[in-house]
């Protein structure tokens, strides 16, 4: 069945390379610093990732943070708070703009 | 992962069958995925064949009985398996541990305290004045039966080393691989393990905690994992151990059949493969220690004798030990050794690179 995103398309990610290697190459160098253990550890970014994943709703990041976060020692606990706090952000990010609607309501309204 | 009941050789699934595990692992084409032969990656590492170095470790697997059925288990044990070593074939593991100069003996199973024999084998052991003993205890044995709550104490009287499985520091996990009310007992049997002076630095009683992934995936980093274990099993339970061992599953036996029967099998191969270290390979522990099985049979590690690849050598039984060096030999490697030397590698004693 032809869909638009296929989970084995995960495993050829590295061959973006083919058709431009040089930025492939410092974007993958860059991404192997981003999540090495530094002033926040691999584990913590790790949580961020998956939490950044289901935000921009990639499948694929989906996929591979959650087996990452898993193999960083996580539960099942961990994982799903990390994911309260992306939905807690989005929808508070909508819920903050009801400031201005209500703005708006006060400046046009008798 | 649901909760296995029964053993693969009572439910007489073909998984209990090792040629059958051994066509399924060494195919290289699943799912019209092709996996790579280990021997090559040996050979690329510069360690084909695979040669032993010095005899440091004797593991000696008392029998296949065990109170628990979990989910992974690669020895298929559990309460309907009957198959365990007699006084005979104890006496000689003696005679072979004191020929061989091992420093540590391992004592494994099943749940080897179910072994009729195993106070007498640790107390004969201990005359032997190796450095170290180990059992691995698998805690629930402890609470299973009254003739088992002087475990403690008896460990202790021998100066045992106690290593335990705890797969995560709370019973979901634990639970769903080991079985429930698992993490409970096993918290119970730590905290009377503590109780005698296990864990703790200056008693100089050792307790290890074992994590294996309960699922299709690797082990985080040891060192931070112990840390987490650490500090969640003293705050929530106020229990203390030494070290925290992170262990992989290999494909074999019941784990093999929950890749099988889950759709993982491939990809977990392939994330195994993709793994591979030559610095954890150099390090396999089938290099410096021997497995002997509850019959006597030799092998090159405790995964071999599931698989029963018995040595390459012209004595396997531990009824002939001595009479040629067993360290002379090649070390059968076959696809499932990807789980040995995945990431920071993996062995009885946890990360080895
Ligand atoms: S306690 Fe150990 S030997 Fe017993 S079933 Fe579980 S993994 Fe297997
Ligand atoms: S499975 Fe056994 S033989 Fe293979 S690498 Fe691991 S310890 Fe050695």
């Amino acid at each position: 069945m032809k869909t638009y995103y296929n989970p084995e398309d995960l495993k050829k990610f590295s061959n973006v390379g083919e058709f431009e290697p040089n930025l492939a190459k410092k974007f993958f160098d860059y991404y192997g610093d981003v999540f090495k253990d530094g002033a926040l550890t691999a584990r913590e970014k790790s949580l961020i990732a998956l939490a950044v994943a289901h935000t921009v709703q990639c499948p694929y990041c989906i996929d591979a943070y959650t087996v990452d976060t898993l193999e960083k020692g996580c539960d099942e606990a961990q994982l799903m708070e990390a994911v309260h706090v992306a939905v807690a952000i989005r929808g508070g990010a909508s819920l903050v703009h009801s400031v201005q609607m209500m703005n708006k309501v006060k400046e046009v309204a008798m | 992962m649901t909760t296995a009941t029964k053993s693969l050789k009572s439910r007489h699934s073909e998984f209990a069958d090792s040629y059958f595990q051994l066509q399924v692992i060494s195919s290289t084409a699943q799912n019209g995925h092709a996996h790579l032969q280990f021997e090559k990656k040996l050979e690329e590492s510069g360690l084909y064949p695979l040669r032993p170095q010095k005899l440091e470790i004797f593991q000696i697997n008392l029998g296949k009985m065990c109170n628990q059925v979990c989910k992974h288990c690669h020895v298929d044990a559990g309460p309907d398996r009957k198959e365990i070593m007699t006084r005979e074939t104890m006496e000689q593991c003696l005679i072979a541990i004191r020929q061989s100069g091992a420093h540590t003996v391992d004592l494994t199973g099943g749940a080897p305290e179910m072994n009729p024999d195993f106070r007498w084998f640790v107390k004969e052991i201990s005359k032997l004045g190796v450095e170290k003993i180990i059992v691995r205890c698998n805690l629930t044995i402890i609470l299973a039966n009254k003739k088992y709550h002087d475990l403690p104490d008896f460990f202790k009287e021998h100066g045992i080393e106690v290593v335990s499985s705890l797969p995560f520091y709370n019973s979901t996990r634990t639970d769903a691989q080991r079985g429930d009310g698992v993490f409970e007992k096993s918290i119970q049997a730590l905290k009377m393990l503590n109780q005698v002076g296990y864990g703790a630095e200056a008693s100089g009683l050792v307790l290890n905690l074992v994590y294996n992934p309960s699922g299709a995936f690797l082990p985080p980093s040891q060192s931070t994992l112990e840390a987490e274990y650490k500090k969640r099993l003293e705050s929530h339970f106020g229990i203390r151990f030494n070290s925290l061992f992170t262990i992989t599953n290999l494909p074999i036996s019941r784990f093999l059949e929950y890749l099988m029967e889950t759709g993982n099998y491939s990809d977990y191969m392939d994330k195994l493969i993709q793994a591979f270290n030559p610095v954890a390979a150099a390090n396999v522990m089938c290099r410096n220690t021997i497995s002997v099985g509850w019959d006597g049979y030799i092998y090159d590690c405790d995964f071999n004798q599931m698989l029963d690849l018995k040595v390459n050598h012209p004595l396997q039984h531990i009824a002939d030990f001595g009479k040629k060096d067993i360290q002379d030999r090649d070390i059968i490697v076959n696809q499932h050794c990807y789980g040995c030397t995945a990431g920071a590698g993996s062995s009885c004693g946890g990360a080895t690179a």
